[in-house]
């Protein structure tokens, strides 16, 4: 399945007709150990490029934009509960939110697997 | 008792004067009290059934066990009057003594905020006197001195160009604060509590304001930005009167952070520079004691644009009196401390301004410069600068020096512990990388930064020699080993009791 990024080092990938959104891999090495997750509410709508939740690590306190725009349609309870599982798992379980787009054509904007190694490894 | 890397060496775990030192929960008895108090008398109980039903659970201790007890953890603390704290951004300065003997003085520490103004004209004139100096030093119309923090100064400063703003009809139509991303974390907070949103300004390959991007950002729905200068990464904005020529032009308010201004006090005035509101960190900038030390103080100069909305109480002299004036004028926004401001501190910053004069205040600035750009020369060799050039006020590097040592910031930071040292800012500014802000100060002698800096360059070239085990166990020497953040942050145990304790 094709997993799109941002310069912000979210990831996107699709699941039915909503996309599922969560940081990188790369973005979680870079925090260290995750402390505390704020996820928004279901309903809530966002345009491209909003504060959409917040990630607090031991070493800093970081904002997550929305990668693409549209309504938060289901959250991750587990990943607040749990903020470790980013540590673990960013790119599966600890997913943050599924969003339903109100442009989905936004999402071929973002950088692919191959460029977003290609802008971590450099930035 | 339960101790985490409790030294097994000696019966106590006492290693000579460093004392292990147990919580007062754990070295009192619950049924014991270091007071005699007499029985009380039986008196009829007014409290209507919401009187205490159980033991208020607090710790019985002697007298002398009291004492030693806050004396002993007051001596596990470092502090400014021990060594070189060299937390960028936070200016820890000498607090001189002179400063206490001021504050100590009877007319200004008994004095009551509620006393009649006719008992209290000193006092009111020494705010008036100090309001006058930040008003020359920043070349601004107004000032604000109730504000009783940086954050809170800000808060200020917001709220008055928002009631500049809803005043002008604009209310609803400009709503985005701009500020730098690498601004202080109060910056954004502030916006947002003023009810704004935040857009962050991308910085240049040298540090600063990325002036073209800004003007991009720039149009009718911007109300303010929010620029620190020096800015955080310890740099001179250069292009500060284009940024606030184009704000302006835009139609929207320059907020100045001032929380640097100990770098250019007495020589630049953030009134030329097109600064419509600015705090100033008392406790910075004019050596009052802080972080943990005592409280700070945040008054807020305004341009004239502002000056109507400003807060009150202020004093104005008038027919050879001070007088308080309390009463909030048509466009004040009204009211932020039940009081008057933090009245200690305004003695304390009074004194050292006093003390220093106008020319003193310029050479702080100056040799707080001069410290930084002498802790970079000399670190530069082995430790690597964030940014080319010369700093301000403090000096920030990265961690590209500790590239494949296995050794991170945090674990170099843990290492200045075992030298003596309270670390540097770690990881501020977020633009760079693994960042160490050093901030020493005009305090400092040659001798006791170059005593520093071999430490430092001692440390570099152990990572880089691969002593990463070294760094990973420090601190080895601090009455604790490294304390797990994680568990902390993620269980933390908030209150004492007797099975948490024995969790432990």
């Amino acid at each position: 399945m094709t997993v799109m990024y941002t310069k912000d080092h979210e990831w996107v990938r699709a699941d039915g007709d909503l996309y599922v959104i969560g940081i990188s891999a790369h973005a979680a090495e870079q925090l260290g150990d995750v402390v505390f997750v704020e996820l928004p509410e279901t309903g809530k709508t966002f345009a491209k490029g909003d504060d959409m939740a917040v990630v607090e690590s031991v070493k800093a306190a970081s904002d997550v934009y929305a990668p693409i725009s549209g309504e938060i349609m289901e959250v991750n309870s587990a990943v607040v509960d749990e903020p470790g599982k980013i540590n673990e798992d960013a790119m599966g379980a600890a997913w943050f939110v599924k969003i339903k787009p109100s442009n989905a054509s936004e999402i071929d904007a973002l950088m692919d697997e191959a460029a977003y190694k290609d802008f971590a490894e450099n930035s | 008792m339960t101790m985490n890397n409790q030294d097994q060496s000696t019966f106590t775990g006492n290693k000579a004067l460093q004392i292990e030192e147990a919580l007062s929960f754990e070295i009192g008895g619950f049924d014991r009290t270091g007071v005699d108090f007499p029985p009380a008398e039986d008196r009829p109980n007014r409290l209507g059934g919401l009187g205490r039903d159980s033991e208020i659970g607090l710790p019985g201790l002697s007298e002398p066990e009291t004492m030693r007890h806050f004396v002993r953890l007051s001596q596990k603390n470092y502090a400014i009057d021990m060594g070189p704290f060299p937390l960028g951004s936070c200016t820890m300065k000498h607090n001189p003594r002179l400063n206490e003997k001021i504050a100590r003085l009877p007319g200004f520490a008994d004095l009551h905020p509620l006393a009649p103004q006719a008992c209290a004209q000193g006092a009111l004139e020494l705010i008036d006197t100090l309001a006058h100096w930040l008003q020359e030093l920043t070349g601004m119309p107004a000032v604000a001195m109730s504000p009783k923090a940086g954050a809170h100064g800000e808060l200020c400063g917001m709220m008055a160009i928002k009631a500049a703003i809803v005043a002008r009809g604009e209310g609803d139509k400009r709503t985005r604060v701009l500020a730098p991303e690498s601004a202080h974390g109060t910056n954004p907070a502030t916006a947002v509590q003023c009810g704004f949103t935040v857009e962050e300004i991308p910085g240049d390959a040298t540090g600063r304001v990325d002036l073209a991007a800004l003007k991009e950002k720039l149009g009718e729905d911007v109300a303010a930005i929010m620029v620190t200068n020096p800015n955080t990464c310890g740099l001179f904005e250069r292009d500060i009167r284009a940024i606030a020529d184009a704000v302006h032009d835009a139609g929207g308010y320059f907020y100045c952070d001032g929380a640097n201004f100990n770098a250019i006090a007495g020589k630049v005035k953030p009134g030329d520079l097109g600064v419509d509101a600015m705090h100033i960190n008392l406790h910075k900038t004019f050596s009052t004691p802080h972080g943990g030390g005592g409280p700070g103080a945040g008054p807020t100069v305004l341009a004239a644009a502002l000056a109507d909305f400003a807060p009150v109480p202020y004093v104005v002299h008038r027919d050879g009196e001070y007088h308080l004036i309390e009463t909030e004028s048509a466009n004040s926004f009204g009211r932020l401390t039940a009081f008057h401001g933090q009245m200690g501190m305004f003695t304390r910053a009074l004194a050292y301004m006093m003390s220093h004069g106008k020319d003193g205040v310029a050479q702080a600035a100056e040799d707080a410069v001069l410290n930084a750009n002498y802790v970079l020369a000399r670190l530069k060799a082995e430790i690597t600068p964030a940014f080319d050039g010369y700093c301000m006020h403090e000096a920030l590097f990265d961690d590209r020096f500790l590239k494949d040592t296995g050794v991170e910031t945090i674990d170099f930071a843990k290492a200045m512990i075992d030298e003596g040292y309270h670390p540097m800012t770690m990881y501020f500014p977020l633009v760079v990388h693994g960042a160490m802000l050093i901030e020493p100060t005009e305090s400092e002698s040659k001798r006791e930064l170059d005593l520093f800096c071999d430490a430092l360059l001692s440390l570099a070239k152990r990572a880089k020699a691969g002593e990463a085990e070294t760094f990973k166990a420090a601190p080895v020497y601090a009455p604790r080993r490294r304390l797990d953040e994680t568990a902390a942050a993620r269980k933390p145990v908030l209150r004492w009791t007797p099975a948490a304790n024995a969790a432990r």
